[in-house]
């Protein structure tokens, strides 16, 4: 992918969607299951992510000529701890209650391979303003898929949706939803629900190309 | 010695790295073809979750008291140079060893189940013998997770037709 020669969107947008780094390239699920219990929790952990990817892109990026390749990885590692110190000092300072809630997965992110994975197959071979849109698309398909499970997980798990009820009082909230198997049983369903979509569009776009003869190139 | 029988449980079935903390899933996902496999990668996991225990408890004791602003960066630094270096150890002292266990090593020290359990040990506020059986009961833990899935056998089957789509989930008790 990242041999050939893309386009400043294609960066930019191919980590929202075609190549989402939780949905479709099923990284990162660590914190995607482990934290997303709630909406609040997913976004202070997506924001925490995003900031990460940013600066270590940025950093990995300009200083690629000086970086040895035998220890490059253990310096994007470095890089990568660097800034999640930052994010984690930086949430526990505006948002004590989300911090304590998220615990020890915002250090954590120092191994979301998501993050390792941007350096070395984009940040360290290309110019800082491409790192940075791929950095930028790839934390907002990260946060996509935080928001989709925090959604879900606090309306059917907790009956409210950032603290505000939903259902009024009559509800019984599917407790399950919020504990960790729930995380597990979300996952498993967005992703159901995606390759579903996905073989339907295939299905489309093979009767479109091939009006009345679907079955001919099948058999063939 | 009741609180490091509860941390060593509470590591190894209540909280379960894999099962409710989500930690260690990627080999959880990947290596799953042999049981033998999984009792050599359990192993190695509970040794390399002592050593980082060991390795927190005294970064936080001697060292991190007046910075703790480093104590993710000397974590993942000292942890990867400590197994890097037992790695090297076991290979000259123990080839037979080095081959049943050396080669997970360097998998399992970018596993986040090593970091994350410095974290916690750290958040908790554990001790030197606190922390030791909270690795064990962890490293144990993952083991069982790993041989659950290995062992059980089960399967999800998914029948569709038009209109109609049926699944079956088998489950041996034997």
């Amino acid at each position: 992918m990242t041999r050939q020669a893309t386009t400043p969107n294609q960066d930019l947008l191919r980590g929202i969607w075609r190549e989402n780094p939780v949905l479709i390239q099923l990284l990162g699920l660590c914190p995607a299951l482990a934290v997303t219990n709630s909406v609040a929790n997913s976004v202070a952990m997506s924001a925490a992510t995003m900031f990460v990817l940013l600066g270590s892109s940025f950093l990995v990026s300009l200083l690629k000529r000086f970086v040895p390749g035998e220890v490059r990885i253990s310096t994007y590692v470095l890089i990568i701890a660097t800034f999640v110190t930052l994010a984690d000092m930086t949430l526990e300072a505006l948002v004590p209650t989300i911090h304590k809630a998220l615990g020890a997965f915002v250090g954590l992110i120092v191994v979301n391979c998501i993050i390792l994975a941007r350096q070395e197959a984009f940040a360290s071979r290309r110019p800082v303003g491409r790192a940075m849109l791929d950095a930028l698309g790839t934390g907002a398909g990260f946060t996509i898929a935080m928001l989709m499970m925090g959604t879900i997980r606090e309306v059917l798990g907790n009956g409210t949706l950032l603290g505000y009820q939903v259902f009024g009082a009559a509800f019984e909230p599917w407790v399950v939803f919020a504990l960790p198997p729930g995380g597990f049983l979300t996952l498993g369903f967005i992703l159901l629900f995606l390759s579903w979509i996905q073989r339907r569009r295939a299905e489309q776009a093979r009767v479109r190309e091939w009006p009345e003869g679907v079955g001919e190139r099948r058999a063939a | 010695m009741g609180d490091l029988v509860w941390i060593f449980t509470s590591a190894m079935l209540v909280n379960n790295f894999t099962l409710t903390l989500f930690l260690g899933l990627c080999p959880f996902m990947g290596v799953s073809a042999r049981v033998s496999t999984a009792l050599r990668l359990g192993a190695a996991d509970t040794f390399v979750l002592v050593l980082a225990s060991l390795a927190a408890w005294f970064l936080n004791t001697f060292i991190l008291e007046h910075a703790p602003y480093l104590r993710l960066i000397s974590f993942i630094i000292v942890i990867a140079s400590l197994v890097q270096i037992v790695e090297m150890v076991i290979k000259k002292v123990s080839p037979a060893l080095f081959r049943e266990l050396g080669i997970y090593l360097p998998l399992i020290t970018t596993n986040c189940a090593i970091l994350g359990l410095a974290i916690f040990q750290t958040n908790r506020g554990y001790g030197l013998l606190q922390g030791l059986a909270f690795a064990i009961g962890a490293g144990l833990g993952l083991t069982l997770a790993q041989t659950f899935i290995q062992h059980h056998e089960g399967v999800i089957e998914v029948e569709s037709q038009p209109g109609r789509t049926s699944f079956r989930i088998v489950l041996p008790l034997q």
